[in-house]
């Protein structure tokens, strides 16, 4: 899966870190590191991650797919 | 109405070229397709590869997080193009309306958007450039060398300049504990961007993280061994300092130079366009048929004097695309301004900093929320009366209500209370940007052009 963050939206609220950690790390208070590029094991954490962002700044390519397979 | 028969015909069945396959181009393609733009698309890219994101290559796989190969964006819909990757575009006829290709083809379009960016600027001296271990870190291909030069890992990493990407290069290599020295001519890392009062909390950033951090210097000259590796970096104060590894982070360079005498106003400061992102010709006259955006685009801002802005800004990459790609397929009086008000991010030593609004236009900085000596702050910048930008370091939530104030001309100094104000926050001081006579590869945000006025006035950005 391929994914992007909006960083201007991202106001650092760790929702994502806390629900895929493998995917998105806090560097230091409110800072996000990311791996752009998702295994696809992840995709159930990362799915929960995109909808829990209450800033909805994350897109994921891939996640559809996800929902659709069950 | 012809002009509405054209736009549908263009619609249906027109062609489209896109000079650019990064952020910008793919943004602009993906918009084109949902927009309902039905007819021929081609992309047109320099690079190999397919369109990938570029600030991770200098955080999450600088610090061991990410793969530099796998940084791709996210499809948001099928585009149905013609990909022509690997292969740069030489020139445009503008008459003809032809894009010729590094490989010799032509490719005819009806509209074209130009979005080819910027490229890192190379260290001056060619010979001392191509000593083995000397980088540049702007593309993905930048990315895998050094990526792979840092594994071994080397003994000491040398950045010329403190901006953006040379301080996250330098906080990389202080988190995976390599010894890193970074020198910068002005006196302080970020001075450019933000001026000298935040120069000097990025200073202390880098050194209480342990970065040898030498400020107010030149580096004169790489020196190699008779391998051809490089050995040595030599300053303007006549200190020399042992690396295996040079980084050289000198800002960058637009790419224009394909459009050499094809009578677009393109230049080294990028290709002026109007507010609905339409290129101008070297007369000053706008065209209707090419359009440009992201970084390559300089584009008047009403809020900032009128003056074209050069953004090097990933958020200003997508809106313009969008705007762009709109434009381009609408009669003139459905025709929507890109009106986007700058922010960009950085992450530093643990440090979220965040900016909105152009703070080099700043002449004063007053700290609203919190401490520069705590490194958690709002510093806002003031340009004649008003507040013209802030920053923030980690205390991102706050920069929305700022932005608000920039769009609608709000007072400076600011007046009213703000949240956790201390008392260093009562008096603006001077901001401290250098001359800006004086070259730099400092800003984010370049300056130029004619304002003819600089009144007050009420912003009421576009929601669509």
């Amino acid at each position: 899966m391929r994914l992007v963050v909006d960083l201007n939206k991202c106001q650092g609220y760790a929702q994502c870190a806390f629900l895929a950690p493998d995917v998105f790390t806090m560097h230091g208070e409110e800072s996000l590191v990311y791996n752009p590029r998702a295994g696809t094991e992840q995709r159930e954490k990362v799915a929960r991650a995109v909808a829990a962002c209450p800033v909805q700044a994350i897109t994921v390519e891939g996640l559809r797919e996800a929902s659709d397979a069950g | 109405m012809p002009g509405e028969e054209f736009h549908e015909w263009l619609r249906r069945e027109g062609r489209i070229v896109i000079v650019g396959a990064s952020l910008a181009g793919l943004t602009a393609a993906e918009s084109l397709r949902a927009g309902g733009f039905a007819g021929s698309l081609t992309l047109i890219g320099d690079e190999p590869h397919e369109p990938y994101d570029r600030p991770p290559l200098s955080k999450a796989v600088l610090l061991g997080r990410a793969s530099p190969e796998h940084t791709e964006l996210p499809r948001r819909r099928e585009i149905d193009a013609a990909w022509r990757l690997g292969v740069a575009a030489t020139g445009l006829d503008m008459a003809a309306k032809r894009v010729r290709l590094a490989d010799g083809e032509e490719v005819p379009y009806d509209r074209l958007l130009i979005a080819t960016g910027v490229r890192a600027r190379p260290w001056p001296k060619e010979e001392e450039a191509r000593l083995d271990g000397v980088f540049v870190l702007r593309t993905r291909d930048d990315a895998v060398r050094l990526h792979r030069r840092m594994a071994a890992p080397p003994r000491r990493v040398f950045v010329v300049g403190a901006g953006f990407t040379g301080s996250e290069i330098a906080s990389a290599c202080r988190d995976r504990g390599i010894a890193v020295t970074v020198a910068e001519r002005a006196d302080g890392p970020l001075v450019g961007a933000l001026g000298g009062v935040v120069g000097a909390v990025a200073a202390e950033l880098h050194r209480d993280n342990g970065v040898d951090l030498r400020t107010g210097v030149m580096v004169t000259g790489l020196e190699g061994d008779t391998t051809g590796r490089v050995r040595a970096a030599h300053l303007s104060d006549g200190g020399v300092v042992e690396t295996d590894v040079v980084v050289v982070s000198l800002g960058a360079t637009r790419n224009t130079d394909w459009l050499a005498g094809s009578g677009l106003g393109a230049g080294p400061r990028g290709i002026a366009c109007d507010a609905g992102c339409r290129a101008f010709d070297f007369r000053g006259i706008v065209t209707d048929d090419v359009f440009v955006a992201g970084d390559v685009a300089r584009s008047p801002h009403p809020l900032f004097g009128y003056q074209f802005l050069s953004l090097e800004h990933w958020g200003n990459a997508v809106a313009q695309a969008e705007v762009a790609a709109h434009n381009m397929i609408s009669a003139s009086a459905d025709r929507r301004p890109h009106l986007w008000v700058p922010a960009f991010w950085s992450s530093q030593f643990g440090v979220n900093i965040k900016s909105v609004g152009v703070p080099t236009m700043g002449e004063e900085i007053m700290i609203t929320q919190g401490s520069l000596a705590e490194r958690r702050f709002v510093g806002v910048y003031g340009h004649r009366g008003r507040v013209i930008a802030a920053v923030s370091f980690d205390n991102t939530r706050w920069l929305e209500f700022y932005q608000r104030q920039i769009e609608t001309g709000a007072p400076f100094p600011v007046e009213y209370r703000t949240v956790d104000r201390r008392p260093e926050g009562r008096k603006p001081v001077p901001a401290d940007f250098p001359d800006p006579s004086l070259p730099t590869h400092g800003p984010t945000v370049t300056l130029s052009g004619y304002s003819p006025a600089d009144r007050r006035l009420v912003f009421t950005p576009a929601r669509h």
